[in-house]
């Protein structure tokens, strides 16, 4: 039987057969978009090595966990819908896409297993995945262009607003599933029009209502308007495709590699350079990332998949102050800067250092390696290693900011950032009831359990009290432990993340040796900085846990029993520290604890809690530094605690005490809010 | 341009508890950890910025012990490229005259278009630049904290006066500046650094070497001796104010008002 309406793959157009366009539209758009990949995988071949191909079980469920379930999108909704929509609509249609390029060469091509029962099913499907699209697609535009929500804005020091990207991929992608809806509708509306049975037309699909809005053209525009649907949706097809790699749509294509490749252990900051030992650092002729193409390979990746989404700058707590640090920027500036250093066409330009170019120093400091921005981040782009891998690049060339070279320098000569003597690190047990014995271990000594202490739970007044309050407990539980004493150094947690890489080593190398001396078999931590740092920075230690844990036991166990609150009117909350949640994941220990004392009134800061926590202000080395900021993060952090309804603040972090409670006086809250350490809050409810 | 900078190892005021010894001629040093002079390091800074606009090199030199290497080793860590240990049993016990004399001496070995010292030191007088200027017949300024190099005869140095005002100088090379706090944000050094000129020689020049004779300098040459060290008693407490920021104010104007301080 002849065709109601000429193939594309059969007709002629310009007086040439169209099978010409067929062959030498996607020929073209393949050979651009790969001219455009290789040029981007050119920085990645300079970079550093970035071995990622360990544990691919894991990694493949990961991938299919964030990348194809989508899993962090929701965390945002109504964007989360939207994405999920075009994203799965994505995928059904694709196959659809790749039969209508094949269509155009071969006649009525069917892929392999789409004929029969699966390709009526998958008709069905994809007809209400287009008009999924096609309505996703018109809330984005509506909410991209005229909602605008806030965290897409750019300030002006960074550039032009990135709307118009947005919105035009939006009509790219809606002109890709109407072009088929034209297509399917030219050819069922000809049919109709012949009093032939029309292909399988779904009422309420675009397809039939287009077919609706045709059958009273004549049968030649009908015809044109076939062609012209199936080639206008080869030009868009081939266009978005080699479009992806030119902006933030680029995360079309590294998305699922990006996801599979995310670094797999929280927590941890990488070695300066991978494949090199610890001895060997001394024959690096350079630390950290100072140009483009220090960056690892991984990393620069990261950059290439930044959706521009603003989730991570939304949560960053640095951003929030107003200090100059956005991480959504991060990647920007430096894609940014990779576009333009390799360019399309032109010789690639010589690299240069990026601190005064494309990032500041104080962008670089401001960073309390929270992780909130990697938390969000729907892409599982990596933000703590690149930041401490700058600062590194910036420690060894001396670009220091004055305030942190005296703590730094005195933890070189007395091993704490305070410079007190070392001696001294064990006056805080002088004021310990008399029937509680401590045992300080001299050389030789040894302790099944050890108590690592750290700086400023030994050194600072205030924190004294918590430091004192955990041997009570440990001391009610019936443990035996015992402490470093003056043998003890800075856990080194931020000397390594503010990128002083060599003396992190020399103090960690002093606490290993006196660990191992000690022939502890456990370490039990008050400070999530110190805990993180044995946990994950050192190597080989016996298990490490955070006091929370070892109380909770010691409750749960009976060997601690708890008083009711003494206090019944007040209502508590618990602040997760960065270090004890988002880096190590333990949220519910210090809450079950807390509700263990009976009559407690708790409640949560809905918005910001659990992996949501907004970073204090930072610990170690960052209590030190003197940021450019509006307000404290601390007084940021009071402010959500007193909006939610609390009237005390749980705190499980030496640091996040000291934020808070000086945050508390500088917001002049003294009469209304409180902090309490949940040792503290513990110990004073022991019977 | 030749630099010199004349830097020299202190105890760490900020890292330690200070406390005099039992017979009063010294202070305790068991326990200190030592470190380079805080206005040495802003001299050296300067001599670095100096270096990498103009060119030329940097020599730290100090008089001292052995330990002396140290903070030589660390300044040559931030920058400068040699490093000269005046070191001699015949040093000990100098005065600021002898200790002048010694590096006059060492300087004099070598070919100098500038040189610095930090204004004072953590534990000295402040004598030393002004001392050495002399010595050479050199001119000099002292609490330098702008340098602007003319040319290779003449430089511009700014002095910050009492009440914040600046002085602007002109001078010829060569010449000796003592350099103030806050002059420039001297740079990190970190360990790495540090290793990286671990085995960089480092002379030791003595009496000898320099061409001095013992007894024009150490105890002997010494015409100011110390006779006493103590931590001088407290006075009497200061008085903290207490009430309403209106009431603070009110008690504070009074009692301004008692003393004179307004009228």
């Amino acid at each position: 039987m002849e065709p109601v309406l000429i193939s594309p793959a059969k007709a002629i157009v310009f007086d040439m057969p169209a099978v010409i366009f067929s062959f030498l539209i996607p020929l073209t758009g393949v050979g651009i978009f790969t001219y455009i990949i290789a040029l981007r995988l050119k920085p990645l071949v300079k970079a550093q090595p970035d071995p990622r191909m360990d544990d691919r079980i894991h990694r493949f469920f990961n991938m299919c966990k964030f990348a194809i379930g989508q899993y962090r999108q929701p965390r945002y909704l109504l964007a989360g819908i939207i994405h999920i929509t075009l994203f799965a609509g994505f995928v059904i249609l694709s196959l659809r896409s790749i039969t209508l390029v094949l269509i155009g060469i071969s006649d009525g091509y069917v892929l392999p297993g789409m004929s029969g029962a699966a390709g009526h099913i998958y008709h069905g499907l994809k007809e209400f995945a287009a008009m999924a699209v096609l309505a996703a697609c018109i809330v984005a535009m509506f909410r991209r262009g005229i909602l605008k929500p806030e965290r897409y804005a750019v300030p002006p020091k960074y550039g032009k607003n990135h709307t118009w990207e947005a919105i035009f991929v939006l009509v790219l992608i809606s002109g890709l599933v109407l072009c088929d809806m034209v297509f399917e509708g030219s050819h069922a509306a000809a049919h109709i029009r012949k009093g032939l049975k029309a292909d399988m037309l779904i009422p309420g699909t675009g397809s039939w209502l287009s077919a609706i809005l045709l059958t009273s053209a004549s049968m030649n525009t009908l015809q044109h308007i076939h062609l012209g649907a199936y080639f206008f949706h080869e030009l868009i097809f081939f266009f978005f495709l080699c479009f992806l790699p030119l902006g933030k749509h680029f995360h079309v294509i590294t998305s699922l590699p990006n996801v599979f490749l995310m670094k797999m252990n929280k927590g941890t900051i990488k070695p300066v350079q991978w494949g090199i030992e610890d001895e060997e650092l001394d024959q690096l002729e350079s630390f950290g990332v100072k140009t483009f193409e220090d960056f690892t390979w991984k990393h620069m990746l990261d950059f290439y998949s930044c959706a521009d989404c603003g989730r991570c700058s939304d949560n960053c707590p640095a951003n929030a102050v107003g200090r100059p640090l956005s991480p959504r920027f991060i990647s920007i500036k430096c894609r940014d800067y990779a576009f333009k250093a390799y360019p399309l066409h032109g010789l690639s330009t010589n690299s240069h250092n990026l601190i005064g170019s494309v990032l500041e120093e104080d962008e670089i400091w401001s960073c309390t390696t929270c992780g909130a921005c990697e938390e969000e981040c729907p892409l599982l782009i990596e933000y703590i290693d690149k930041i401490v891998d700058l600062r590194r690049g910036m420690v060894e060339d001396g670009i220091v900011p004055q305030s942190l070279q005296k703590p730094l320098r005195a933890l070189e000569k007395r091993g704490n950032p305070y410079g007190i003597m070392e001696k001294k690190r064990i006056d805080w047990i002088k004021d310990l009831p008399e029937e509680i014995n401590v045992k300080i271990l001299k050389r030789k000594e040894t302790a099944d359990t050890l108590y690592f202490v750290d700086s400023i739970s030994s050194y600072d007044d205030r924190i004294q009290e918590i430091s004192r309050a955990a041997v009570k407990i440990l001391h009610a539980a019936g443990i035996e432990f015992g402490m470093l004493g003056p043998n003890e150094m800075d856990s080194g947690h931020e000397v390594k993340r503010f990128g002083e890489e060599m003396l992190f080593q020399y103090l960690r190398d002093k606490n290993l040796n006196a660990i191992k001396n000690s022939r502890a078999t456990r370490i039990i931590t008050t400070d999530p900085h110190a805990y993180n740092a044995l946990k994950n920075d050192y190597a080989n230690l016996p298990p490490v846990e955070h006091i929370s844990q070892t109380t909770l036991r010691a409750v749960t166990s009976g060997n601690i029993r708890l008083k009711p609150i003494e206090d019944p009117n007040k209502i508590y909350t618990y602040h997760d520290p960065c270090y004890l949640g988002r880096h190590n994941n333990i949220y519910d220990a210090p809450r079950e604890l807390i509700d263990a004392i009976p009559g407690i009134k708790r409640i949560e800061m809905t918005q910001n809690c659990k992996d949501r926590s907004f970073c204090c202000g930072g610990g170690g080395l960052m209590l030190f530094y003197e940021p450019i900021e509006e307000k404290r993060m601390g007084q940021v952090r009071v402010e959500m605690a007193k909006t939610a309804g609390a009237n005390i603040i749980i705190t499980g972090c030496p640091f996040c005490m000291v934020n808070v409670e000086d945050a508390i006086k500088t917001s002049g809250l003294e009469n209304e809010m409180g902090a309490i350490d949940l040792v503290e809050l513990i110990e004073r409810h022991m019977e | 341009m030749e630099i010199l900078v004349c830097i020299k190892r202190v105890p760490d005021t900020a890292e330690n508890e200070i406390e005099v010894n039992r017979d009063g001629s010294d202070i305790e040093r068991d326990d200190l950890v030592y470190s380079v002079n805080e206005w040495d390091n802003y001299a050296v800074e300067e001599a670095i910025q100096i270096r990498d606009k103009v060119g030329g090199s940097i020599t730290v030199v100090s008089v001292g012990d052995e330990d002396a290497e140290e903070v030589l080793r660390r300044e040559m860590a931030m920058g400068a490229d040699k490093g000269i240990l005046l070191s001699d049993n015949a040093f000990e016990g100098s005065d600021g005259e002898g200790v002048a004399t010694i590096l006059k001496a060492g300087i004099e070995k070598g070919n100098y278009d500038l040189i610095l010292t930090g204004a004072q030191a953590d534990d000295g007088a402040g004598q030393i630049g002004g001392m050495l200027a002399a010595m050479l017949d050199w001119p000099y300024a002292s609490l330098v904290n702008i340098i602007d190099i003319v040319d290779d005869k003449t430089i511009k140095v700014g002095r910050e006066i009492a009440g914040g005002n600046q002085e602007m100088n002109e001078m010829d090379l060569p010449c000796v500046l003592s350099i103030q706090t806050g002059i420039n944000e001297p740079r990190y050094v970190g360990i790495r650094g540090i290793r990286k000129v671990a085995s960089m020689e480092i002379p030791m020049l003595g009496v000898k070497d320099i061409e001095l004779l013992s007894e024009s300098v150490g105890k002997s040459g010494a015409k100011v001796k110390r006779l006493d060290y103590f931590v001088p008693e407290l006075g009497e407490g200061a008085e903290i104010l207490e009430g309403s920021t209106d009431e603070i104010i009110d008690k504070l104007t009074e009692l301004l008002k008692a003393k004179g301080g307004i009228k």
